[in-house]
């Protein structure tokens, strides 16, 4: 015992110094802009620190990770479902089955903050919350021949609480795909080239699935390799189909328009084979996914950007154009994808606990690829803080609030203490190729506006701008949409399989009706939301997304729930603390803005303070801004009350499974031994 | 440099054909193994249907 174990400590302890220093230079900073670098350094050796530390902490003290304990992958093995899989392959699997368009808008939107709460949140709350939740969730599936998360939290806490778990998963699913249907209208609403590179993927894909059906089968890399080849093209050749005097207009589309296209598009996507649409554009949208979040990454390193948008805004306080409420809580419910995301609790009980080859790479997979997540929110908070903040608040504030045009918006945003000219806005439109820049809400065009900066410094120039811009659209509507297809066929199979609970003839297999009349249940559900965000006059991101954050984390809260119920079952409860913690903060950020969305008397954050102030109007026979007509005060007040009963409805479901999980481990803690319902565990055979 | 192709592979729901003969050949050797182009459609397939299929935000 001399010195050599202490050596090992050495880099760690020196990254944990790098790291707490970042972080000081980011906390006092004032006044000056810094480097993005900062926050890049500090991000990274945080979750190096944190991985080393915390996530082996938990392996063999919490969980009691046993390497010699066999996996589902060996007990069970098949050679299909069940493969006992090379660590950095499944980590490249897992991550890119949980990194979406969650990490890249959330950030952005904070950014209405200024950099630093988001920063902050993001490297905090997904080494406390969100990596943990990720990993205890792989842990108890992998315990358990891998089942899903509904069925978990049947066998540790009873069906009913697994029957509202289930329930709760797929009414966000629903709001979740209309929040990622909304951002892809947002982007491309007036937009003919980038509408166009979007549609031209849809025959590129039926080329692909021909290719791999007949013609080549199976050779993914071949036909990607030509698919990317036609979505360079269809970029280059957008610019002269938007420039066309016949084409342009053809591909120019309103949001309402748009709107009804997505719902038809999702219908078909989910009712025609796999082959011929679904696959191709997955592996068109999954490796450009890849592709650019690493030159991203690359780009960002190279160009090391100064931030230009203050580490704190005067919106702190709440009353922000992009989405409304105060820091407390609604940042932590803005950014849920990132720092922590309950929708990864069903890819972590999904195909990845099936593939684990040995109980030890769980660190790796389940911790380490929400850390790589939260990089990539990392990533989009730099991009969005990179921009003049006149610019990002031209973008991001309602029409309402900005007035059509250019002047009109550089006055309103001008007003709002952040500085901008008209012309600047024209020019940054004219450098993106775009007719204008104003309003355009969501994220995703700010995200391409920062990604067009990025990648034409360090390739191009600003000549290659429009460009990058457009492969941005490109990238993020491309994975939207296919995590839309692929979402609203698993909400088909979902609802069939729910239906055919009481009526057997329903289930899925059985004949063409059912799948069609429940594509239809399932497409309206998500197409309700989305029509009703598209012609919301704030513009929908403002009302939609706050109810997908509070949907998200509920769920990140029951998954935790359930590993604090896990841990007491296996008479762990001295180390509860490490998921009850974050359960805690989850719930008092949730149950906090569910009840304000619910209760606020400010009629900008309470939805039943908007409807009856808007109801008020009503009878008093005036209209009041932004609506124009007595129908759509009506529908404004309909609106809210739906929204108002949906969050009511995931409170119940929080609620609820609170009641559940202290039953559990109260009744956990009368036993003298563990009670878990692991399958037995067996040794891995000598091979 | 192969676990570079298989992940590739994986990330759109194809583990690799020689686990699956490996595994037919050590387990059911006498089980007539599907072809490479019979598993590539048996996994596109199970890869969508199902309601655990889909992705994250």
């Amino acid at each position: 015992m001399t010195g050599e174990p202490d050596l090992k400590h050495i880099p760690w302890i020196i990254l944990a110094l790098v790291g707490a220093a970042c972080l000081a230079v980011l906390a006092v900073s004032r006044g000056e802009p810094i480097n993005a670098l900062w926050i890049v350094v500090a991000a990274v050796s945080t979750f190096l620190v944190a991985y080393r530390s915390y996530a082996l902490f938990i392996a063999r003290h919490v969980m009691g990770l046993d390497g010699a304990r066999a996996t589902p992958a060996i007990t069970r093995g098949d050679g299909l479902d069940y493969v006992p899989t090379d660590r950095r392959v499944l980590f490249g699997h897992h991550f890119a089955a949980i990194a979406g368009a969650g990490p890249l808008v959330g950030p952005v939107l904070a950014a209405q903050m200024g950099y630093l709460p988001g920063t902050l949140w993001i490297i905090c709350g997904v080494v406390l919350a969100g990596a943990v939740q990720d990993f205890m969730v792989l842990f108890i599936s992998m315990r358990r021949d891998g089942k899903s998360l509904g069925e978990l939290v049947r066998m540790e806490m009873g069906p009913v609480a697994g029957t509202i778990a289930l329930a709760g998963a797929f009414l966000i699913m629903v709001i979740i795909l209309a929040v990622l249907a909304l951002i892809v209208v947002r982007a491309l609403a007036e937009s003919p080239w980038g509408t166009f590179t979007v549609a031209a993927t849809i025959p590129l894909a039926l080329i692909m699935g021909a290719y791999t059906r007949w013609i080549r089968p199976g050779r993914v890399g071949e036909v990607s390799i030509l698919g990317f080849i036609g979505l360079i093209l269809a970029i280059v050749y957008g610019q002269a189909i938007a420039a066309s005097p016949v084409w342009g207009p053809l591909f120019t589309f309103t949001p309402g328009q748009l709107c009804w296209i997505l719902i038809g598009y999702g219908a078909l996507a989910s009712l025609l084979p796999v082959w011929l649409l679904l696959a191709p554009r997955d592996y068109l949208s999954t490796f450009l996914k890849i592709g650019a979040i690493t030159a991203l990454a690359v780009g960002i390193v190279v160009m090391a950007p100064p931030l230009r948008m203050p580490p704190l805004t005067q919106f702190v306080g709440g009353g922000g154009p992009a989405w409304s409420g105060a820091l407390f809580p609604f940042l932590f419910i803005t950014i849920a994808c990132g720092a922590v995301s309950g929708f990864h609790a069903l890819i972590a009980s999904g195909t990845t606990p099936k593939l684990i080859a040995t109980e030890t790479d769980a660190p790796f997979i389940g911790y380490g690829a929400m850390l790589m997540e939260a990089f990539v929110a990392i990533m989009a908070l730099v991009g969005a803080s990179i921009l003049d903040p006149g610019i990002y608040f031209a973008m991001n504030s309602p029409a309402a609030v900005l007035g059509t045009d250019a002047a009109s918006a550089a006055h309103a945003v001008t007003a709002m203490g952040f500085p901008v000219s008209a012309d600047l806005l024209l020019q940054t439109a004219r450098d993106v190729g775009e007719h204008t820049i104003v309003s355009r809400t969501g994220g995703a065009p700010t995200l391409a506006v920062a990604m067009a900066e990025i990648f034409s410094h360090v390739a191009g120039g600003t000549a290659m701008k429009a460009f990058w811009y457009h492969f941005a659209i490109l990238f993020e509507a491309l994975f939207i949409l296919t995590a839309v297809d692929a979402g609203t066929r698993a909400g088909r199979f979902m609802l069939q399989d729910l239906i055919g609970l009481a009526v057997p003839s329903f289930r899925a297999g059985t004949s063409f009706l059912p799948g069609v009349v429940a594509t239809g249940l399932c497409v309206a559900s998500w197409g309700f939301f989305l029509y009703q965000g598209v012609t919301d006059p704030l513009g929908g991101v403002n009302t939609l997304w706050p109810v997908f954050g509070i949907s998200n984390q509920m769920l990140a809260a029951v998954a935790l729930m359930l590993s604090t119920a896990v841990l007491f079952r296996m008479k762990q409860q001295r180390y509860a603390w490490v998921t009850a913690l974050p359960t805690a903060w989850l719930l008092v950020c949730t149950l906090g803005a569910g009840g304000l969305k619910l209760l606020s008397g400010d009629p900008a954050v309470g939805f039943l303070a908007h409807a009856a102030k808007f109801g008020a109007a009503i009878d008093a026979g005036t209209v009041l801004a932004p609506a124009r007509s007595m129908a759509q005060m009506e529908a404004i007040v309909f609106n809210d009350r739906v929204d108002a009963g949906l969050c009511a409805l995931f409170l119940a479901v929080v609620v609820s499974l609170m009641f559940f999980t202290a039953r559990t481990c109260l009744a956990a803690l009368r036993e003298d031994r563990p009670t878990v319902n692991e399958a037995p565990a067996r040794m891995v055979p000598a091979s | 440099m192969t676990w570079l192709r298989d992940m590739a592979r994986l990330m759109v729901g194809q583990p690799p054909y020689e686990a699956y003969l490996a595994h037919m050949a050590r387990h059911h050797p006498e089980a007539t193994p599907m072809t490479a182009v019979q598993f590539f459609r048996n996994r596109e397939n199970a890869r969508f249907s199902g309601a655990g299929g889909g992705k994250c935000c």
